[in-house]
């Protein structure tokens, strides 16, 4: 990504808040953040955290930190992470949030790390 | 102001309620009634219903069981339910009708309308023939003429119906049941001239006859013979020939009730019925007729369904009419365009159905049929011209496929298999046929099978594609399975090589992939995947590696190694529901369970606000837990004595059981006890697709047996195992697999049939498609676990065996586990409970609010499986 710094106003800094030790969640699965009332679905996959937004569009359940994490190919590219949601296994980017039979849909993302064994997320208001 | 909801709209305030003056309580006038107070939904309405009979409606169709010992109540109204709602009834004959004052006399007297009413019927045509009126003679309509007929039967012998069509042959049912020698006349050469073709009428005929009635077709009565005392003595025919009978009874066709009609002025058809437009409305303002006397588009519809649309039509207008919108009216005015005539019926005993073109009139239309007289059933299809849709057909002596048949001659479905196969009886032994349709593959998206066979023609090698180019699949997602074994067959049919991959991390079938493991002894997911996948595997191959291992191990499923393998339901020992709350269902092994225990799921229930369900399986499902109070609700439960029910496993979940021997007069082995040791032997047991079974004291089949993947039906030789049946989307009738077993026999066998199925099925595979699958079929499977052609008997038993020896409840497991209260929180880093969750109550107890009634607009969308 590249920053214009001729643009007049900076871009807002996401102000990151802890959420659990890396060691709360097992590895594939995820858990639920409850963010400034937003629930957060936090994954730890393949040595990576990802977070996205807890409702599953397609059946409005808060319910996609339940899902079952793994990868997908798609036609010659790399490898990506992905989750199912639980209900009726869409499936979403991990990384993009972007649902993968449905252009149309995506889930929102929030930046995230691991500091110190600690996961934290962004959050952008 | 807004208007109060669930109450009719009035647009005036009369007066007076609406007066509505109904002439005849027949079958279709009860019916108008109903409608009327139905649609109005309350809103008050005056009815007057003027009856001629002594009797309110009562059941005309099935008149002849009035000569049943015990008669059943034939009564559709009564004087306590009309009175209730209100409707007065004046017995007696209506007189005159003065459509300008709107009014009718009966009685001496006078009755004004709003609205009124022909449902005056018909009467049965008697041909002028010399003798018509002797005593002796009768009609076939009204429970009063039956009982003259019974009167008259006493001390004699012989009777004769004239008229072979449905109400004659009817009125010979009847003439039966009385004790006499009973003959039918038809003038046409065949029965049933109306529905049936020559075939059809012969058939009929043949098995009639074997009943000891007497056939006389294609004859012209032209007399009846009296005796010397005035009374009948038989029939005369137009060619000379002679039938000696004691009584004779017409039912040579009805004609409309019209003359009250025609005395006031409605416009009449050429040969009688009062005519009426498509709204039921007569040429008199605010007069309407329906039923029998009706004379809709040149035709009189003399079967009830049709009276029953007049019906509802009518109600609508007339509220309509009055300025009453009732709840049911769409825009505009209802209408009746014509009824579709497509009849079953038993006649005597006999089964018959007509559907669609019967007779076969339309141009270029071509027949297939099936003509048994050993069984005594004919079976015609109508074909169009190409042969590849239903228009119509005929049954005689068998009608268990009319509904299919119908369906197909009513949606117009191209066949996808040969038309004479849909006629053939199903084979003995209850082989399957053919699908018999172009199938539904998904209902969410309304596919059928031919656009899926078409979109594999184009190109589409896998579900992914299938999914984006027929959109089936893209819904609730439960017709994938039956979209998988289509492509596989499909592509088989195109002489492709048909892949069975897992999925796109493992290039094995899930056979193969269980050989592996079970060969090699891996224990855990990454031992799997780095043998023999690639990538981070997916929401597909993750469950079937974690069922593998359950099944070959029988370890917790929610060990650290196992957890993140699991499907939610899984992993949280319970059904997601729409709403991601999550259904609890103990195991009620057999569906035997105490009072004390359903004190304690009642209690648990209602401490946890939780929505109960009755399961089709036996047991109750409480439903609407939230994932943190699941631990709190299994505590509870397992101290009551229950235990899962693994209702949310690809596993075993329930074996349903009659009473049996233990309590029914019909029971001949306790199949309650059966099943209950079954279920303690199976529960737990992880399987390619979940498990289902059922056990029957009898041949009655209480326990809906043949449906399952395994069923058990109880006979005085032992018990018969039937395998590979199921219900669901696909309904299967179980295969007898083996007869007169004891139990440990059959114990045995089930063993190895389960295991075997476990050991080679496909993923999601159910055990009716597996069987399929296996080459040479039950044959085949019975020498394999039976005869032990490949030598794995001993194998499989001792499987089972580990099986039934490591079973562990699995939420006792995970009250046990550690790490339980940290997974079931709902935020990792809160406390608080999810609030999203938004409910309604509905009959006294909570469910999820539909997207309409949340505050928040969603679009869900259905919700396959989660199921008992």
């Amino acid at each position: 990504m590249t920053l214009n710094l001729n643009t007049h106003s900076t871009p807002p800094l996401p102000s990151w808040q802890r959420i659990c030790g890396l060691a709360d969640i097992l590895p594939g699965l995820g858990v639920c953040a409850l963010v400034d009332g937003r629930q957060i679905a936090v994954f730890h996959v393949a040595g990576q955290v990802y977070a996205l937004g807890n409702r599953d569009p397609f059946t409005g359940a808060d319910v996609i930190s339940r899902g079952l994490t793994g990868s997908y190919r798609s036609g010659e590219a790399e490898e990506r992470p992905k989750v199912a949601s639980p209900l009726l296994k869409h499936a979403f980017d991990l990384e993009t949030g972007q649902a993968l039979d449905h252009a149309d849909m995506t889930l929102p993302t929030y930046p995230a790390r691991v500091e110190g064994g600690e996961v934290w997320i962004g959050l952008v208001d | 102001m807004p208007q109060p909801q669930n109450q009719p709209v009035i647009s005036s305030a009369p007066a007076h309620p609406p007066r509505i003056v109904v002439i005849g309580n027949g079958m279709v006038g009860h019916r108008l009634v109903e409608q009327m107070q139905s649609q109005a939904n309350g809103a008050g309405l005056q009815i007057t219903v003027i009856c001629e009979e002594s009797r309110l409606a009562y059941d005309r169709v099935h008149l002849s069981s009035h000569f049943d010992d015990p008669a059943p109540d034939l009564a559709l109204a009564t004087a306590e339910g009309y009175g209730e709602s209100g409707v007065q009834v004046v017995y007696g004959k209506a007189e005159v009708v003065d459509t300008a004052q709107k009014t009718v006399q009966v009685n001496d007297q006078t009755i004004t309308y709003d609205a009124l009413v022909f449902a005056t019927g018909s009467f049965p045509f008697v041909p002028p023939i010399p003798g018509k009126d002797a005593p002796g003679c009768f009609v076939y309509r009204t429970l009063d003429d039956l009982e003259q007929i019974r009167d008259a039967a006493r001390g004699v012998k012989s009777g004769v119906v004239i008229g072979g069509g449905l109400l004659g042959l009817e009125a010979a049912g009847a003439l039966q049941k009385l004790g006499l020698t009973t003959h039918v006349v038809e003038f046409a050469p065949q029965l049933m001239p109306a529905q049936l073709d020559p075939e059809g009428g012969q058939t009929l005929r043949r098995t009639i006859e074997d009943m000891g009635i007497g056939v006389h077709v294609g004859k012209s009565t032209s007399e009846v013979t009296l005796s010397d005392s005035g009374r009948v003595s038989g029939l005369a025919f137009a060619d000379g020939s002679t039938l000696e009978a004691d009584l004779v009874v017409f039912s040579a066709g009805i004609r409309p009730r019209d003359e009250l009609a025609r005395a006031c002025g409605l416009a009449l058809g050429e040969r009688g019925g009062i005519v009426i437009d498509d709204t039921c409305r007569t040429s008199a303002p605010d007069v309407y007729a329906v039923g029998e006397c009706a004379l809709h588009d040149g035709r009189i519809y003399g079967l009830v369904a049709p009276g029953y649309g007049m019906a509802k039509v009518a109600a609508a207008n007339i509220l309509h009419g009055l300025g009453l919108h009732g709840l049911n009216l769409c825009d505009g005015p209802a209408t009746f365009t014509g009824a579709d005539l497509s009849t079953k019926l038993k006649l005597l005993g006999v089964e018959v159905g007509s559907f669609g073109d019967a007779r076969g009139i339309t141009e270029g239309c071509r027949t297939v049929s099936l003509s048994d007289n050993v069984r005594g059933t004919y079976s015609k299809l109508v074909l169009s011209a190409d042969g590849l849709r239903v228009l119509g057909g005929l049954l005689v002596g068998d009608t268990a496929r009319y509904n299919d048949l119908l369906d197909l001659a009513l949606s117009g479905t191209p066949l996808t298999v040969p038309p004479e196969t849909l006629i053939v009886p199903p084979l003995p032994g209850g082989a399957a046929l053919p699908a018999p349709t172009n199938a539904l593959i998904c209902s969410c998206e309304n596919v059928r099978a031919d656009a899926v066979c078409a979109a594999i023609g184009d190109g589409a090698r896998d579900i992914k594609a299938l999914k984006s180019c027929t959109g089936a699949g893209t819904g609730c997602g439960g017709c994938v399975p039956s979209l998988h074994g289509l492509l596989q067959s499909e592509l088989r049919r195109l002489g492709e090589t048909v892949s069975n991959h897992l999925c796109e991390h493992f290039a094995y079938s899930r056979q193969e992939l269980f050989d592996l493991i079970r060969v090699r002894g891996y224990r855990a997911w990454d031992e799997v995947l780095s043998a023999h996948g690639t990538g981070l595997g997916c929401e597909v191959c993750k469950p079937a590696v974690g069922s593998i291992l359950s099944s070959l191990h029988g370890e917790y499923v929610l060990k650290p190694q196992h957890a993140p393998l699991q499907d939610t339901n899984d992993a949280f020992l319970a059904n997601i529901q729409k709403n991601g709350t999550y259904s609890v269902m103990p195991r009620v092994p057999g569906g035997e369970i105490t009072a004390d225990g359903l004190i304690a799921i009642g209690e648990v229930a209602r401490r946890y606000s939780l929505y109960c369900k009755i399961t089709g399986g036996q047991r109750i499902d409480l439903l609407g837990a939230q994932r943190d109070d699941l631990p709190a609700i299994w505590a509870e439960l397992i101290a009551a004595g229950f235990e899962s029910g693994h209702a949310y496993g690809k596993s075993l979940r329930t074996i349903k059981s009659c009473v049996g021997s233990a309590w029914c007069r019909y029971g001949v082995q306790d199949s309650t006890t059966l099943a209950i040791r079954l279920e303690l032997r199976y529960r737990g047991l992880r399987s390619p697709h979940k498990l289902k079974s059922g056990v029957s004291g009898c041949t009655r089949e209480c326990a809906e047996a043949r449906s399952k993947d395994f069923g058990i039906i109880a006979t005085e030789a032992g018990w018969n195992l039937y395998v590979g049946g199921n219900g669901g989307v696909t309904p299967k009738h179980a295969l007898l697999l083996a007869e007169g077993l004891d139990e440990p026999t059959l114990t045995r066998t089930v063993d190895r049939y389960l295991m075997f199925y476990i050991r080679t099925a496909d993923r999601l595979q159910r055990t009716s498609a597996w069987l399929e699958g296996l080459e040479g079929g039950l044959e085949y499977l019975r020498g394999v676990i039976m005869d032990d052609s490949l030598g794995l008997c001993a194998d499989l038993d001792a499987a089972m065996d580990q099986h039934a020896l490591s079973y562990e409840d699995e939420w006792a497991a995970a009250l046990a586990d550690p790490a339980t209260p940290a997974r079931f929180r709902t935020f990792v880093n809160a406390d608080t409970r999810d609030t999203g969750l938004q409910w309604v109550e509905e009959r006294g107890q909570l469910r999820p609010a539909f997207a309409h009634e949340m505050t928040q607009g969603l679009t869900p969308l259905p919700m396959a499986g989660g199921d008992d």
